[in-house]
């Protein structure tokens, strides 16, 4: 069974999948953001695969990506990097990134690289269900990794059924139509979420986007089975003192 | 004087696609393997309206007939095909101009903005965006909207405000908001990026005018349908003038590659007919500053489209370099890379060098100052052979103004 499906029989409230850059703050950091994630708190990791043209984040997330490629970040050296993460790090762990340079690396080759190691899933946000359905769902599915498909306000009902069945581990919904790192109306977030409640979907529902601190935390969590927060993290650890404790104080605060 | 027979106006009818092997691309937006949608879930909506309207409502007759009645009143349309003689005796070749220069703005971006903006009412949208990298779009886009009194932003890399002075100010006078990317490059690329999370932001309201044959589908298609009017002008102004419609060859520059696309299509079909397209080689091809996309791209998915894109071994988009603003970006449209892999298009490229030498010979051969952009089709004659028969049709597509800060600086 998938370490996502596993963590959602046992725990249907409350999940916190928590995003961090591959090679940000240190080219070497990787494992040990994972590693803080892991003590403090977090119940999945989304590690991000920086890219130097993420359309769908805010400049938060971006600029963190420019400053893991700039430290020398490349799928490549991720891979070396999570090698042996497995021997610490227990919880599902999904990779996020933009399919250009997951094409460049080789898209079985990724795959391939990804289960060897111990990932989990995928988010590719801007692989269509199209090209999913005709030529890269089986590949990932060829090697048991999930894959999460974003839905948003904006997603039509019958639209948000064929990607919840398209998708394995949970569904990603988007809290507004908005890139990473902006503010949410809690009101029109709150019915978007029922919404998606009423639908029967058959994966938990994460909500991302907007997810920064405990009130919007509990908030999310009150219609769905979790949340994702990015953008919040990221600006945590551009915070002075060492990953650890920039890691603590911002889950202690969020999970009070 | 416009040939009463031949409608000007976009390509009037879905084509049955076995016939029409480069023109069209599939249901799915691919011509061959390059093409598609590449798009994050927030821009679905926006992009799948767009995917199911933007044929039928080209086709409504009183879509065609305003947009008719704006490229000939206020476009002034159609543009001349000008038989360049002194040209024509240097290089042994019928050399016709195909005068975009001429139209409003200064471009053939209008041809298109025009259609957008139609297009974008017909959707009751209420806010337009645009991405530009020379300023001509960011002008033709800003110009559309002032003439429909629609709220315009134009995004625009901070690298090409400075070096396009004169079209951030008409931006400005036309009552655009000018809203500089700083991002990565700050240039055409990132001033692209810079509009797409706009219109991620802004789901409802706004339409995005994309300036190039880019993007996710249905863009590239709807693009050089509303641009295809060069070559349908080319096809019947040649007939007057030579007897027949077809020259031996087009030739046009490709940034992005809406002039190529827009003088190249309705000649697609047409296998006598060479399209030449010729790319910023920037300081030369392997100099490490460069645009030339086929010669240096490998296929890739940039802006919502699968083409051919300059990138690292990582797959990280690699920053272009041309002198001109117009041709610096790290892909091309997937047209464009279908002509390329097919062998349909030969392409070319120029330098910055070339260009410059060519555009201060064309301003003393004819009497014309070409835009940077333009100036690279024009050196392509230098690398080209002809033997006295060829009838060869170079899209002028811009005119030079926009560039004087760059020319004088080499006078």
């Amino acid at each position: 069974m998938s370490l996502l499906k596993e963590l959602f029989q046992k725990k249907s409230s409350r999940v916190l999948n928590v995003y961090c850059t591959a090679g940000y703050p240190k080219p070497d950091s990787t494992l040990e953001v994972m590693k803080a994630l892991q003590s403090n708190g977090a119940d999945i990791i989304e590690l991000g695969m920086p890219y130097s043209d993420p359309l769908a984040d805010g400049p938060v997330i971006q600029h963190s990506g420019l400053i893991s490629l700039e430290n020398g970040m490349t799928i490549e050296k991720l891979f070396l990097q999570l090698k042996d993460f497995r021997k610490e790090i227990h919880i599902p762990v999904i990779l996020m990134g933009y399919m250009n340079p997951v094409l460049q690396f080789g898209f079985e080759k990724f795959c391939a690289a990804a289960a060897a190691v111990g990932i989990d899933g995928l988010i590719l946000p801007d692989l269509p269900e199209f090209e999913f359905e005709t030529e890269y769902g089986e590949v990932i599915k060829k090697y048991g990794l999930d894959f999460i498909f974003l839905v948003t306000p904006e997603t039509s009902e019958v639209r948000i059924k064929k990607l919840d069945q398209l998708s394995t581990g949970f569904l990603y919904a988007v809290s507004s139509s908005s890139t990473t790192g902006t503010d949410n109306n809690l009101t029109d977030v709150n019915n978007y979420l029922k919404r998606l409640k009423g639908y029967g979907l058959k994966n938990p529902i994460l909500v991302g986007f907007g997810i920064k601190d405990k009130k919007s935390f509990d908030n999310a969590c009150a219609n769905a089975n979790g949340a994702i927060i990015g953008t919040a993290y990221i600006k945590a650890l551009e915070k002075s003192g060492s990953i650890e404790t920039s890691t603590k104080t911002f889950l202690n605060e969020v999970l009070a | 004087m416009m040939n009463t027979n031949t409608s000007i106006g976009i390509a009037a009818t879905v084509a049955d696609a076995n016939a029409e092997q480069f023109t069209m691309p599939d249901g799915n937006g691919y011509y061959g393997k390059f093409g598609g949608a590449y798009i994050p879930e927030m821009l679905h909506r926006n992009v799948e309206e767009l995917q199911a309207k933007y044929l039928s409502i080209m086709q409504d007759a009183g879509f065609q007939k305003e947009f008719r009645e704006l490229l000939k009143d206020y476009v002034g349309r159609p543009t001349p095909l000008y038989l360049a003689q002194r040209l024509s005796k240097q290089y042994g070749a019928s050399i016709y101009l195909k005068r975009e220069d001429l139209c409003h703005t200064g471009a053939h971006k209008i041809n298109n903005t025009i259609g957008q903006i139609l297009l974008a009412q017909r959707l009751g949208k209420k806010r337009i965006i645009a991405e530009t990298g020379a300023g001509q779009h960011g002008v033709a886009t800003a110009t559309v909207c002032a003439l429909k009194g629609i709220e315009c932003i134009v995004y625009m890399g901070e690298k090409d405000i400075e070096r396009q002075a004169p079209n951030v100010a008409r931006m400005k006078m036309l009552g655009a908001k000018v809203v500089p990317a700083l991002s990565g490059s700050r240039t055409l690329k990132d001033a692209t990026n810079e509009a797409i999370r706009d219109w991620i932001n802004n789901p409802n309201d706004t339409h995005y005018i994309i300036g190039s044959v880019v993007g996710p589908h249905p863009y590239p298609d709807m693009v050089a349908r509303f641009q295809s009017v060069i070559s349908e002008e080319i096809r019947w102004q040649l007939k007057e003038k030579t007897g027949s419609e077809l020259p031996t060859h087009v030739l046009a520059c490709v940034g992005g590659g809406s002039n190529a696309a827009g003088a190249f299509y309705h000649f697609l079909d047409e296998l006598t007919v060479q399209l030449v397209a010729v790319e910023a080689a920037g300081e030369g091809v392997n100099s490490g500053k460069s645009a030339a996309t086929t010669a240096l791209g490998k296929p890739g998915i940039l802006h919502g489209s699968k083409s051919l894109l300059m990138q690292t071994a990582d797959g990280q988009v690699i920053e272009p370099h041309s002198i001109s603003a117009g041709l610096d970006y790290p892909g091309i449209g997937p047209l464009h890379a279908h002509l390329f892999a097919s062998g349909r298009g030969t392409f070319l490229s120029a330098t910055d060098d070339d260009a410059l030498k060519a555009a201060f010979h064309i301003a003393k051969t004819e009497g014309i100052i070409p835009a940077l952009e333009t100036a690279h089709a024009f050196s392509a004659l230098d690398q080209m052979k002809f033997n006295g028969k060829e009838v060869v049709v170079i899209c002028l597509s811009g005119r030079g103004d926009k560039d004087l800060g760059t020319y004088m600086s080499k006078m």
